[in-house]
């Protein structure tokens, strides 16, 4: 470790962490997984014969490697190989949005919180903790059974239920950086509070807000899966990772390849996500220590 | 000592309110509400609704209703299932045997497992075992739950046939032997993520620790390795894992919902499914609330606990 830190000494910050960040070789590797599967999401659908929505029900539950059909079809004689492209394609968005607005909304809440303290930042955090107490899985389903369910709503509730967390994160960094010399120099040059929350203080806490990001998607994408497993979530004829899965548990003994298919592409896309977020932390910010 | 526990059970009740008016929010103002089931009856007339409205007092305002629902959930009245008139609680303390049981061999067997990888992962850093046991619990934590148990289903039920593929019992037989042969699977299902997350920090506690002066101390008077790994370290180790059972609940809680899905376990998680599938507003309440009570008093246990054996934590 000493060792490593000399040689970056005469490095940039930016120089540093990427050299850190290429000797995690699981996190560079998550990177080019999720490269291929976007790729793959995005343009895949272009070079296959098959709609991923065409019903054929001449061919219903063909093999893997039968003909043309790689993955084998369902159980409406529908590609698997295609469903697999467009449900990763909304698997992924709806992974990469409800991100977005769950930092959002995190990054707004933290940094109110943590900026001005006392009631408000005790009012915001006891919300956050209020919120946290619910298992996940139990609000999420809860809130999605009472909404019609479709790709907003689904991308909006797994967000809703998932913003503390960041809220958490950026509220503690908040609260150390408001005492630094820079934030009361800002202070005194007479910058407004919102900007020195969001110009001064949120770009400071960049790197665990970026790792908090990374490690989102993952949560999201499997929080897609799970919800749209249990019928909640992204409603057929429309692919998504989870909800090829939904049918697959009856199929289980006749055509176990329904099954195989779409869990194997979610572990992947999770398991890269998450080796990208350890990856990034540790090239980031090598102090921290959250498990 | 006393102060803390005051302070930290005056924070608990706080929250719980808060909590309670968030599930009783979310419920009562999403669209549908809770008459959309007979509504949707062909034999229910207008004035039947304006009636069962009535009877049910969902005529009143929002915040009276919730007062009253709050007053009466502290006695322990938790309203009727709109499905079958029988009492909230009893409906769930019905289906909790169940997802205890499960939860709780989950939990042994997480604990133990974890411990061990993320112990022995600490002491030979690095090794390719830590390596591998890294890995494996991060491909652990992002497999989807479900999805492993369709995986157990198809290899131990239908392909090698030695496992039920689902309940809790054979019809008709209530023996032992009959209930931990359906235990089995559901319960490694639910356990691998647990099993995950004991061991990253366990290993993480661990590697604390031995890098600490006084192990440090230790060695230098020459007390036997296993003697400072077993007396200084683990003891010290292992405080911490306090906290982490406390904050495992919800996770626990939601693999829980999610295994007795996937292998038809009756417990509270399959009920709360049916219940929404039901549109039956007291019971899903009931166990929103029951879940987050059992969270809340989890992390409250666990933190007062951990103050007991760490005074460092009650002044802090």
């Amino acid at each position: 470790m000493a060792t490593a830190a000399l040689s970056t000494v005469q490095l940039a910050p930016g120089q540093a962490a990427w050299r850190r960040f290429r000797r995690h070789r699981l996190a560079l590797a998550g990177a080019v997984i999720i490269l291929v599967l976007v790729l793959g999401s995005a343009f895949g659908p272009y070079l296959l014969p098959f709609d991923d929505t065409y019903i054929d029900v001449m061919k219903r539950f063909a093999p893997p490697l039968s003909g043309a059909h790689i993955l084998g079809t369902d159980e409406l004689g529908r590609d698997v190989l295609a469903r697999l492209m467009m449900g990763a394609r909304v698997s992924l968005s709806i992974g990469i949005v409800a991100m977005v607005i769950a930092m959002a909304v995190g990054i707004v809440v933290g940094a109110f919180a943590g900026f001005y303290g006392g009631v408000v930042g005790a009012v915001l955090m006891r919300l956050v903790d209020a919120v946290l107490c619910f298992p996940t899985i139990f609000l999420l389903i809860a809130l999605a059974a009472l909404t019609e369910p479709g790709l907003v709503t689904t991308t909006v509730l797994i967000a809703a239920t998932a913003w503390m967390w960041v809220a958490r994160v950026v509220e503690a960094q908040v609260r150390s950086l408001r005492e630094r010399e820079f934030a009361v120099a800002a202070l005194a040059f007479g910058s407004s509070n919102l900007r020195i929350m969001f110009r001064e203080l949120v770009p400071n806490a960049i790197a665990p807000i970026v790792v908090a990001a990374t490690l989102n998607v993952a949560k999201a994408i499997l929080l897609e899966s799970y919800l749209s497993y249990l019928g909640y979530g992204i409603q057929p004829p429309a692919a998504s990772l989870g909800n090829m899965l939904n049918n697959a548990q009856i199929y289980l003994a006749s055509a176990p390849w329904l099954a195989i298919a779409p869990g194997v592409a979610i572990t992947l896309a999770v398991t890269s996500f998450n080796f990208l977020g350890d990856g990034l932390r540790d090239a980031l910010d090598p102090r921290m220590n959250i498990p | 000592m006393a102060r803390y526990v005051v302070n930290r059970l005056a924070q608990a009740i706080m929250l719980l309110v808060i909590v309670s008016a968030i599930g009783f929010a979310i419920l009562h103002l999403a669209p549908g509400g809770p008459l959309s089931q007979f509504a949707a009856s062909a034999q229910m007339t207008q004035e039947d609704l304006d009636r069962v409205t009535k009877q049910l007092g969902l005529d009143r305002p929002l915040p009276i209703q919730y007062l009253d629902w709050f007053g009466r959930m502290l006695k322990g009245d938790w309203g009727k299932s709109y499905r079958d008139g029988e009492a909230v609680l009893s409906v769930i303390s019905s289906h909790l045997g169940a997802t205890l049981e499960l939860m709780a061999t989950a939990t042994i067997i997480a604990v133990l497992l974890g411990c061990w990888i993320g112990i022995l992962g600490a002491l030979r850093r690095y090794s390719l075992f830590d390596t591998l046991a890294t890995v494996g619990a991060m491909i652990a934590l992002s497999i989807p739950t479900f999805w492993f148990g369709l995986v157990t289903i198809y290899v131990f039920s239908v392909k090698l046939g030695w496992l039920p593929a689902g309940n809790r019992h054979t019809v008709g037989d209530g023996s032992l032997l009959d209930l931990l042969h359906h235990l089995i699977a559901p319960a490694l299902v639910l356990a691998l993520v647990e099993t995950a997350m004991w061991g990253r920090f366990m290993r993480s506690s661990m590697l604390e620790v031995i890098n600490q002066d006084y192990i440090r101390t230790a060695r230098a008077k020459g007390m036997p390795e296993w003697r400072i790994l077993t007396v200084h370290a683990l003891r010290n180790a292992l405080l911490p894992m306090i906290t982490v059972a406390g904050l495992q609940l919800p996770t626990l809680l939601g693999g829980a919902l999610v295994a007795e899905t996937v292998f038809t376990w009756p417990g509270m998680g399959r009920l709360f499914l049916d219940s929404i599938g039901y549109r039956d507003y007291p019971v899903v309440m009931g166990i929103l609330m029951f879940s987050a009570t059992m969270v809340l008093i989890g992390s409250l246990l666990a933190d007062i606990f951990y103050a007991v054996v760490d005074p460092r934590i009650r002044v802090g």
